[in-house]
């Protein structure tokens, strides 16, 4: 069993929530990702989502979008954020980390030896933003080959036979975007997101993740009321940006967000 | 194998799917994905749709202008010495560029398709302002990203476009040019997907948009064949036009892609040289992989960051091109050149003394590449050049150039 699904598995068993931090690896300084990683994970994050600099984020909002140009400007790329997963396995060889970008730092790697090195250094899951169903045919099997889970987007505009396409093609778990709008653009609706849950435990037994509008420890809770898992981005870069001269406190300052979310979400989590 | 020229190329390409060979496709975030369906499955129904077609025809005669003529140009003929030069007069379209074939017709389906609001990118401000031209006359509301560089320098067309009634949101991110402009559009369509169209202007974006605006520009290719042929009795020895993202260019190829005596050249901006880096030529410089919903050739470096592009004309300061030119060039049917801002500028200036059209400066790269290409070839030669549009927007770029203001 994949670590993804092994944490899915134990978190069930368990009655809690998945808490998925991200952050931009790199921002604002590529010795403070890893400590942050940790820092995060102690404070109660049980999947860690690292995000691939690129220089095109068309995706994002502002503030991905200034984590990239910061972590650009220190020469990030996809094999120091590899880099970066290998440290952290130095010390941490349970909590699945998830690599997030855009379609095409991988292309330029080439796919075999991305998934080839993302494998050795402990990479659990991948997810290409700009990459659909569709055109991932060859990226599928490479993926598959290495034990890299492939982690696909549904969005409130996906159809129900999209969502059974997009199924059929996802390992690990499947990421609901919660908003029509990029990273960090808006406040989402949960009775909207609930329906879209339940529309998609129709069609896979696949653990459901939500993320793009989650801001605090109140909408964490309230997602974490329908969905297997709970995303949290930009507040997170948006505190990142906040401190951006002064990383050192950047590991304490994150835990801190990251607990108050662990903490909102686990007392929805003992209501159930 | 498809990759030839054996089997008939306008069956072969684009696939269902978009792919020009291993080019193309619909790289685009989930959310995107159901507009791009539903614009495939109108643009589908209305291609082969009568009364549609009868609404673009009327609109490209009686709004255009259409057809352009071929002229001509004996002087600078006479003067390079070579091949007999015609010019394709795009420049005379209303609006002053090619571009307003192709929203002439993106704006007929929008209506179709019961859209309210348009969002354009723009570079060198042509596509923006014929968009700004269709928005206005159909009374929808348009939003026009533009480089916040361009801004500045094609500030003329910045203008038109409010007088239009469009709003103009300069792009400060990255490059802050056309690249740019499409990332922040690719955003406002994502937040507005329900109500919005995204009118694309040149051949690139996700499957069907390099399609679809290539069947809008083809029209230039297919007037200029009868043309000439009427002209001068038989095909045109080699064709001629810049490459920004590659639409004029297409639309002038396309339907010459059968005929296979007929050599085209595509020319890209090698701004300083193609050597020092600073330029816009990804078909010459460049090597493929994935940016704005299509894979294609890119301006990028080893870990595939895009870089950023640099030509005198905003028109081609693209980092991508269209994935048909990337197929056209691996099978071989189209040569991709290049030609320096200086080459460029002389072009320029010598269309301008020689025949009495001021060419925009992202044509005078296809009449600097016609300079070199003409003495080359004998008098009984024809060379069709695409004059893509008119230089009224680059007088202020020109005059810096001498040391003047205005
Ligand atoms: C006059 C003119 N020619 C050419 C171009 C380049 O675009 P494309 O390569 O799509 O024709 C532009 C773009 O702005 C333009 O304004």
């Amino acid at each position: 069993m994949s670590r993804i699904s092994h944490c899915f598995e134990k978190l069930k068993t368990d009655g809690q929530t998945a808490l998925i931090p991200y952050i931009t690896a790199g921002d604002p300084e590529p010795w403070v990702t890893v400590p942050i990683l940790h820092a995060m994970v102690d404070a109660g994050a049980n999947l860690l989502e690292l995000g691939i600099p690129f220089s095109d984020p068309m995706s994002d909002g502002p503030v991905i979008q200034k984590a990239c140009e910061r972590a650009l400007k220190n020469d990030v790329s996809l094999k120091h954020v590899l880099d970066m997963v290998r440290q952290f396995r130095e010390k941490d060889k349970i909590t699945p980390i998830v690599l997030m970008g855009y379609a095409n730092p991988l292309e330029a790697m080439g796919y075999e030896a991305f998934a080839k090195r993302a494998e050795e250094v402990g990479v659990d899951g991948i997810l290409t933003v700009d990459m659909p169903p569709e055109e991932s045919e060859q990226f599928l099997t490479i993926m598959d080959a290495h034990n890299i889970d492939t982690i696909f987007l549904v969005a409130p505009t996906t159809s129900p036979e999209r969502m059974e396409k997009i199924a059929q093609s996802a390992k690990g778990f499947i990421y609901y975007v919660s908003i029509k709008g990029v990273t960090g653009s808006a406040s989402l609706d949960i009775s909207e997101v609930s329906e879209k849950m339940t529309q998609l435990r129709q069609r896979t037994s696949l653990p459901l993740g939500v993320g793009f509008g989650i801001r605090d420890g109140k909408s964490a809770a309230a997602v974490s009321e329908v969905a297997d898992a709970v995303v949290v981005g930009s507040t997170l870069v948006g505190r990142i940006a906040e401190h951006a001269n002064n990383p050192e406190i950047l590991p304490e300052a994150l835990a801190g967000l990251v607990a108050e979310m662990r903490h909102a979400i686990n007392a929805r989590d003992m209501a159930k | 194998m498809a990759n030839t020229m054996e089997t008939n190329y306008y069956d072969t390409y684009p696939d269902h799917n978009g792919h020009f060979g291993q080019y193309g496709g619909r790289f685009v975030g989930e959310t995107l994905m159901g507009a791009i369906y539903e614009l495939e499955q109108a643009y589908q129904q209305y291609k082969t749709d009568p009364e549609f077609q009868a609404e673009m025809d009327k609109d490209l005669a009686d709004f255009v202008g259409r057809p352009s003529p071929i002229y001509l140009a004996e002087n600078l003929t006479k003067k390079l010495g070579g091949a007999q030069i015609y010019l394709k007069r795009e420049d005379l379209n209303h609006t002053g560029a090619h571009k307003i074939n192709n929203t002439i017709g993106q704006a007929l389906l929008a209506k179709r398709m019961g859209k309210t609001r348009i969002i354009a990118e723009t570079g060198a401000g042509q596509h923006g302002v014929a968009t700004a031209t269709v928005a206005a006359r159909l009374g929808m509301e348009c939003i026009v990203y533009m480089g916040a560089e361009d801004v500045q320098r094609q500030a003329q067309n910045v203008y038109r476009m409010k007088l239009l009634g469009a709003e103009v949101i300069p792009v400060e991110s990255g490059s802050r040019t056309l690249k740019d402009a499409l990332n922040e559009a690719l955003r406002d369509w994502v937040t507005n997907v329900d109500n919005t169209f995204y009118i694309i202007g040149t051949v690139a974006g996700p499957h069907p948009y390099p399609a679809m605006v290539r069947d809008f520009q083809s029209i230039i290719g297919r007037e200029a064949r009868s043309q000439i042929i009427k002209a001068t009795g038989k095909l045109p020895d080699a064709l001629i036009a810049c490459i920004g993202g590659g639409s004029n260019a297409i639309g002038l190829f396309h339907p010459f892609i059968e005929d296979k005596e007929v050599v085209m050249y595509g020319v890209e901006g090698a701004g300083h040289g193609i050597e020092t880096g600073q330029h816009s030529a990804p078909l010459s410089a460049g090597t493929p992989g994935v940016l704005h919903g299509n894979r294609t050739y890119l301006m990028q470096d080893e870990n595939g960051q895009i870089i950023e592009t640099h030509s005198i004309s905003a028109g081609l300061d693209y980092p991508g091109v269209g994935p048909e030119h990337a197929l056209l060039k691996d099978i071989g049917r189209a040569n991709y050149v290049s030609v320096t801002d200086d080459e460029a500028l002389e072009a320029f200036h010598t269309l301008t003394r020689s025949e009495g059209i001021i060419p925009a400066l992202e044509s005078s790269h296809a009449i600097a590449y016609a300079c070199k290409l003409a003495p080359t070839m004998s008098p009984e030669q024809v060379l069709l050049i695409n004059l893509s549009g008119r230089g009224d927007k680059d007088m202020h770029t020109v005059a810096a150039m001498a040391g003047l203001t205005f």
